[in-house]
């Protein structure tokens, strides 16, 4: 069992969770993600680990409800608790001072970007922030970002906030003015990281991308997450999920996404004619922790 | 209890056949995830332990890994003493109810019967799957006696069969003992591998209530390695010694093409998928599998995860399920009495093929494997013949799902954060075979993990000879 702290939502369908999880907190380096299950019947799914508090014990996760399991874990609140939190999982990203940095974010890939974002800083780099998303409402982390970043561009598809049009665009536009980049780091959906790739690609700058395949476990031992960079076949849960983005296959990436589109779909649809169940089994769990009696558990 | 049966003259023991096991009709288990075995009623087991010649120099016990003394378990059978059975046979097999149905009888124990060379063997496995069910199901499982406390701690890695079995003995020594376990359930393949119709989880359950009513603390969604390194361990959190016990479940392809193809599985994923998630019951459980039912689907290997794999295969509804194996029959290393059920449930065995290639549809999903057919050669460094393509037999066959269940491999999240503990060329960890002891002052490792993939009764024999030496290590603090 692993209690919400705080949890508040950071644009419609993006909540942010504080949750207690001391091992965790203690260990996580940037670029980690951890596995969670909500409840007994319930999927595992891979979260990357935002920020740690290691006096207080705990890790922040921001989650972007786009599927069943997602938008579940969305209706919880501080004082429920998640069943199962293991991690932290992955490789650390390589953060070292490369010089100037760009760092990329789309949508909740801003999320997943911040925590490298904030260690390029520390590590005494440049850093250039180039946030994405559809629209205003979708903008999240602003003040964060922006307490880290040398430069912040904010790029809306509609203009609604910040500037009009995509990160590529700003990449593109900041390499044509002559902008010496080192490193590149590009987080988001999978066509904004591969449109990054290729922007880069000629100008030869090393870019690296986190990958976000599906997975089980988390610990190598299924395979489920393999993903194909440079023609070798590597597990994104124990060898990544960062990867040089000039050798990543991405088509097979969005194939292999694809695999439980429909069952997804299905499982969506249901959850959202009737959550009744589902939410009450999340509950029921916060009942073993408030009640530690009522069934054995450990943290 | 049962009346209790003259010994027959060893005459007219012979006569009596070897009993068979009830199981569920082949048509209906072919479709549900229950267990296939039925077990012996009273009078069956009885019947069978009449066969037994009660051999002054019992074989049987010489061909079991773990030395289970057989014969004084089958003449207490024999006198309807089942739970003094059921005790003797824990003085060595701490889970029984779960070898009883697991182990590879054929070469061990049953093997090695002297009934084997002009008869039938004892049913051994059976009458072993008897006591430990009849201990169970009347709940008099008699939880043994904990030494007093010696104030040390100890940490096991891993909660398979080596883990579980280490854990009983050292918490009976009086240790304080707590188990790791990366995953979100306690008992390693027993738990995420091996199918509910062959070994049901309740069974597994049961043992691990057991031992937490003995003491042992379980920590499920740690990772050691990750959340907590093995000199942490030591330095951070208080451990005395540790029992690294993580098994192979590094899953293995054949880094042929195609093999990327959404549709084709490692046998370790599928098989989580279907047993840890319970993806087969999809009303109750989230967790997806890729579907089965009407389709295509072959399994590539020979082994017991191959089997497992098919026939879960064929019960998520497959429309041909098939095995696809590079040697023939005598050489698949898979139980005898998995062959045989799979057989008659409709698998389909392509013995002496190999797969060359996973083709792909204009979707980009699985839709065929290129296969070349072998023949058997001169035997191998294995002892086996060794298998050679047919050339121009190449030909392709139409599948949608793909599972590779050709072996595993050493995982190193562990051996790689421990950079000063031995491992050898395929990273599997060194330990000495009579201590179990690696060249890392405190650490200990056993089963899977330093065997290479194995079996159940390898692992928990590990588990218990770890307990020993590691007992003598708290005890005198001599390494
Ligand atoms: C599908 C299948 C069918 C099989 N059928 C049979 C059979 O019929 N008969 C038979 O005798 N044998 C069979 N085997 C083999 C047998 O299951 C294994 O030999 C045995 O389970 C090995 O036991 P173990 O304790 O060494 O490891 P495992 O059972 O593999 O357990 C290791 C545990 O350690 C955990 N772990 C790994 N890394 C870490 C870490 N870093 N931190 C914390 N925990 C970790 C794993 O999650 C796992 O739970 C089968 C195997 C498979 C895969
Ligand atoms: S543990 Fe396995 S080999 Fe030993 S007696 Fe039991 S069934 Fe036979």
């Amino acid at each position: 069992m692993f209690p919400i702290k705080e949890s508040r939502f950071l644009s419609e369908d993006v909540k942010l969770f504080r949750v207690q999880a001391p091992r965790i907190a203690r260990k996580r380096q940037a670029g980690q993600f951890v596995i969670v299950r909500i409840h007994e019947h319930g999927e595992r799914i891979p979260l990357t680990i935002a920020d740690s508090d290691v006096d207080e014990g705990t890790i922040t996760i921001i989650v972007q409800g786009i599927g069943k399991t997602t938008r579940l874990l969305n209706e919880l609140e501080a004082g429920d608790a998640i069943l199962d939190v293991v991690g932290p999982l992955g490789e650390a990203s390589e953060v070292k001072d490369f010089g100037t940095v760009v760092v990329i974010g789309g949508g909740v890939g801003t999320a997943i970007a911040y925590p490298t974002a904030v260690a390029m800083k520390q590590a005494g780099n440049h850093v250039i922030t180039i946030v994405g998303a559809r629209n205003s409402s979708l903008l999240i982390l602003e003040d964060e970002v922006r307490a880290t970043s040398d430069e912040l561009y904010l790029m809306t598809d509609d203009g609604s906030y910040g500037e009009q049009g995509f990160v590529t665009q700003k990449l593109q536009s900041l390499i044509d003015q002559g902008r010496t980049i080192d490193h590149v780091l590009a987080i988001g959906p999978i066509p904004m990281m591969q449109a990054v790739a290729e922007v880069t690609r000629p100008h030869q700058i090393p870019t690296i991308v986190s990958l976000n395949p599906i997975m089980v476990d988390g610990t190598g031992m299924c395979g489920g997450c393999r993903v194909y960079v440079g023609g070798q076949c590597k597990f994104a849960c124990v060898d990544g999920p960062e990867f040089d983005a000039h050798q990543v296959d991405f088509a097979n990436l969005v194939q292999r996404n694809r695999m439980y589109r429909q069952r997804e779909q299905e499982s969506l649809e249901q959850f959202e004619q009737d959550p009744t169940h589902d939410l009450e089994e999340a509950h029921h769990c916060q009942m073993e922790q408030r009640f530690p009696e009522a069934g054995p558990r450990t943290v | 209890m049962t009346t209790m049966v003259d010994k027959l003259p060893p005459k007219e023991r012979t006569k009596i056949p070897r009993q068979t096991m009830p199981e569920q009709d082949a048509c209906e288990r072919a479709h549900n995830f229950r267990e296939v075995n039925l077990g012996l009623d009273e009078a069956i087991a009885q019947r069978e332990s009449q066969r037994c010649l009660t051999c002054a120099d019992p074989k049987c016990t010489h061909g079991c890994p773990v030395g289970v003394q057989i014969r004084e378990v089958v003449d207490l059978v024999r006198e309807g003493e089942y739970l003094s059975a059921a005790a003797k046979l824990r003085e060595d097999n701490v889970l029984p109810a779960v070898t009883g149905r697991v182990c590879p009888q054929e070469n061990q124990c049953e093997g090695a019967c002297v009934l084997a060379r002009r008869f039938n063997s004892l049913a051994i496995g059976y009458i072993e799957r008897f006591v430990a069910d009849y201990e169970r199901e009347t709940g008099q499982v008699g939880l043994p006696e904990r030494a007093p406390a010696t104030g040390k701690k100890v940490a096991i890695v891993g909660s398979g069969p080596a883990g579980l079995s280490c854990a009983g003995d050292l918490a009976l020594k009086g240790h304080g003992v707590t188990v790791f376990e990366a995953l979100h359930e306690i008992g390693g393949v027993l738990i995420y591998g091996i199918p509910e119709f062959r070994l049901p989880k309740e069974i597994v359950r049961q043992e691990v209530d057991n031992m937490r009513a003995m003491g042992i603390d379980f920590q499920t969604n740690v990772v050691i390695g990750k959340t907590v390194t093995i000199d942490e361990l030591f330095e951070e959190e208080g451990y005395d010694a540790v029992f690294i016990a993580t098994g192979a479940g590094l899953p293995k392809f054949m880094n042929i093409p195609g093999e990327e193809l959404p549709g084709v599985y490692s046998a370790n994923e599928f098989l989580t998928r279907v047993n840890l998630m319970k993806a087969y019951d999809r009303d109750q459980y989230d967790s997806p599998i890729y579907e089965c039912r009407d389709r295509n689907v072959a399994i590539i290997g020979g082994g017991n995860t191959a089997m497992d794999s098919v026939r879960s295969a064929l019960r998520l509804g497959a429309k041909n399920a098939y095995i696809i194996y590079r040697r023939s029959e005598e050489e698949m290393p898979a139980r005898g009495e998995e062959v045989h059920h799979a057989k008659d449930e409709g698998v389909q065995f392509m013995n002496l093929h190999n797969p060359l290639e996973f083709i792909g549809n204009e979707e980009g999903n699985l839709s065929g494997v290129k296969l070349i057919k072998m023949e058997l050669g001169e035997a191998d460094e294995s002892g086996r013949r060794k298998p050679i393509p047919i050339e121009g037999s190449e030909f392709v066959m139409p599948i949608d799902v793909a599972v590779v269940a050709i072996g595993t491999g050493a995982n190193p999240l562990v051996q790689s954060t421990t950079p000063d503990m031995a491992t050898n060329k395929w990273g599997y960890i060194v330990a000495d075979d009579e201590t179990l002891r690696t060249n890392k002052r405190g650490v200990f490792a056993g089963g899977d993990i330093v065997s290479g993939a194995a079996t159940v009764i390898l692992a928990m024999g590990a588990g218990r000879t770890a307990a020993r030496s590691m007992h003598a290590f708290l005890e005198t603090g001599q390494w």
